[in-house]
């Protein structure tokens, strides 16, 4: 396990998908002190507001100051030689760091209220879109690990052991497979999703929807798991342990699980992506997380609003630059563990 | 009173159409720290009645196996799983053809050898110290440091040894040995079975080695059971066999076996014709 970290690390690409899912993982994590507002603190005289520029001024940091000039479009004037002064560390709103510790410091707060910090602009209720950007990047980011844990789980159990013991357990358990895999997976998340809405808070939200895409997930890592362990039930090392007198439990734990290691790394790492992506098309949907809530998918499908694209106002598409980001990292991290597991897939 | 005697046993396969009786009816004993060879061609029936004196066969409905395999005045046939794998390792071990895929990629060989005293011994308090013994009585040079050595790191007859290490780790009362020397060369096939008779005496242990090679069933087994298509067609003590095989296939896999020196411009090979018409002329 040890050695495989350092392989990746010695590896140009791991160290770049590394650095920035740890950076992820590091917003995620304290999205509270990077936050720069509450995040659901409206300002409806501050709609749509270009991202604020942040300057040095008078020997310290400070932001320009801005000027209303059309409610209707709306657009906004830097006001010259006027400042708000900025700093680092500074209290601001309450919030609880990793969620248990209760602090009020913040990396950047503004000193007085008149001042507008929006390092990436506001939306269309005057809310600071980074701030919302870094507490949505909580969902995508944790999504994606309780999903795939539950789909390997799920995957690992009914294939590793149907692939195994074979016979009726492998029949039935491979038609259930089939059975969902038959199903249009659009349409069963949106069959279950309204069927398990109005039971739940938003916050409960989060959790159904991770289940109900590990739910439909399973069925084809079930499959690729089976086929796996059909195939290493067959090599003699596992007749060798037998012939030794090992339970079946004990094989398959011994011997089955850790030949599947490799693969399930791989998939697991690979397949985080599509938890995201799934999530975020939830959410754009309006089937995800609800307002006032924030993630990614929310964020952008609040930018398909004809009026954003009309008037360039392109902050409101960062979400979409982070999942960009987010899933490249996850996939470059596969590509790159899977070259370092099974050299024999070599992409170069 | 043997240590293991076979009645009558019949290993059937249930095809999807039809059944493929595999062994048909044999009956063979084995007596304390003797060694029996069984001797056949590929298909012949002696692979799948090694597996079957510890029922490693699939499960029926796939495969029936009826008769009687006795062991110390129980059928194993009659084992329930428990007791099935008391006896796996413990009274009755395996090598087997392959060593490279016998053994299980992902761990040093030493942690599977110290699985099997784990397993077997629990009483064993230095498992490491016993690992490490196993390795010298099989010859591997330098075993504190070739413990912690992956398979793939090890010559296919170094492999063979760990195998065999394993396999003898826990002592067992027989030793099933099913080609062991079949995927090795010729000089190491030697060293294997040297190595074999070797162990066999200091261990006092029964052997049932599986082989067609006649070749190295001389001077290492006291017994010979000759089988073809499912049946034993002739047994006898090792050197009797040899000098006067009844059987025309005895004969013929005899025959096969290449002499260096021998005038001889083609390797013989069996005519199963040919011996169809010999037995049918012999009943």
């Amino acid at each position: 396990m040890k050695s495989i970290f350092r392989e990746v690390l010695r590896r140009r690409l791991g160290q770049i998908s590394l650095f920035t899912r740890l950076a992820l993982y590091l917003t995620a994590l304290f999205a509270g002190f990077l936050a720069t507002q509450p995040v659901n603190q409206q300002n409806l005289d501050a709609t749509f507001h270009p991202p604020t520029r942040v300057t040095w001024h008078d020997g310290g940091l400070a932001v320009r100051a801005y000027r209303l000039v059309d409610r209707s479009g709306p657009h906004y004037e830097v006001i010259p030689g006027e400042f708000h002064r900025v700093r680092l560390f500074a209290p601001g709103f309450d919030y609880k760091l990793l969620g248990l510790v209760p602090m009020k410091r913040h990396l950047l707060q503004a000193e007085s209220p008149e001042a507008r910090l929006y390092l990436l602009g506001s939306d269309s209720t005057g809310r600071c879109v980074f701030s919302r950007l870094v507490y949505g990047s909580r969902v995508s980011l944790t999504i994606g690990l309780i999903g795939i844990t539950i789909t390997l789980f799920l995957g690992l159990l009914v294939g590793g052991l149907s692939g195994y013991f074979g016979g009726r357990i492998d029949f039935f358990a491979m038609r259930g497979v089939e059975f969902l895999m038959a199903i249009p997976s659009l349409y069963l998340l949106l069959a279950l999703r309204s069927v398990l809405a109005p039971r739940f808070s938003s916050d409960q939200m989060f959790i159904v929807i991770v289940i109900i895409l590990s739910l439909i997930g399973w069925a084809g890592a079930a499959r690729v798991l089976r086929g796996m362990s059909l195939s290493l039930r067959r090599r003699q090392f596992v007749l060798a342990a037998e012939s030794m007198g090992q339970s079946p439990l004990r094989i398959l734990r011994l011997h089955i699980l850790p030949n599947l290691a490799s693969y399930l790394l791989v998939a697991a790492t690979l397949s985080i992506p599509g938890y995201i992506l799934g999530e975020a098309a939830l959410s754009f949907l309006g089937l995800g997380i609800a307002e006032p809530a924030s993630s990614w998918g929310l964020m952008l499908s609040q930018a398909q609003n004809i009026k954003i694209f009309m008037l360039n106002f392109w902050w409101l598409l960062t979400p979409g630059a982070a999942i960009f980001v987010t899933v490249i990292a996850f996939n470059l991290l596969g590509d790159v563990l899977r070259d370092v597991v099974d050299p024999r897939m070599k992409t170069q | 009173m043997p240590l293991l005697s076979v009645e009558n046993l019949r290993i059937a396969f249930h095809g999807r159409e039809r059944v493929t009786e595999a062994v048909k009816g044999i009956s063979f004993s084995l007596e304390a720290g003797r060694t029996l060879a069984i001797v056949g061609e590929s298909g012949s029936g002696k692979s799948v009645t090694a597996l079957s004196l510890t029922r490693l066969l699939p499960e029926p409905p796939t495969c029936q196996v009826t008769g009687a395999i006795r062991y110390r005045d129980r059928n194993i046939l009659d084992l329930d799983r428990r007791g099935l794998q008391a006896l796996r390792g413990k009274e009755i071990a395996y090598i087997f053809q392959e060593p490279s895929s016998s053994l299980n990629p992902v761990f040093t060989v030493g942690n599977q050898i110290a699985e099997a005293v784990r397993l077997h011994l629990p009483e064993v308090k230095d498992v490491q110290g016993r690992v490490v013994e196993a390795l010298r009585q099989v010859g591997i040079a330098d075993p504190e440091r070739r413990h912690s050595a992956y398979p793939h790191e090890l010559s296919g007859g170094m492999q063979q040894r760990v195998m065999i290490a394993m396999a003898l780790a826990c002592r067992p009362r027989i030793l099933v040995a099913d080609e062991p020397t079949t995927a090795l060369d010729v000089t190491i096939q030697k060293q294997i079975i040297d190595l074999l008779r070797e162990l066999r005496g200091s261990a006092g242990m029964s052997v049932i080695l599986i082989t067609h090679n006649f070749g190295i069933v001389q001077g290492f087994a006291d017994e010979v059971a000759v089988m073809y298509r499912g049946q034993i067609v002739e047994t006898g003590p090792t050197d009797e066999v040899l000098r006067r095989p009844r059987h025309p296939y005895t004969r013929a896999l005899i025959g096969c076996i290449p002499r260096l020196g021998a005038r001889q411009h083609r390797l013989s090979t069996i005519d199963h014709a040919a011996i169809a018409r010999e037995m049918a002329a012999q009943e």
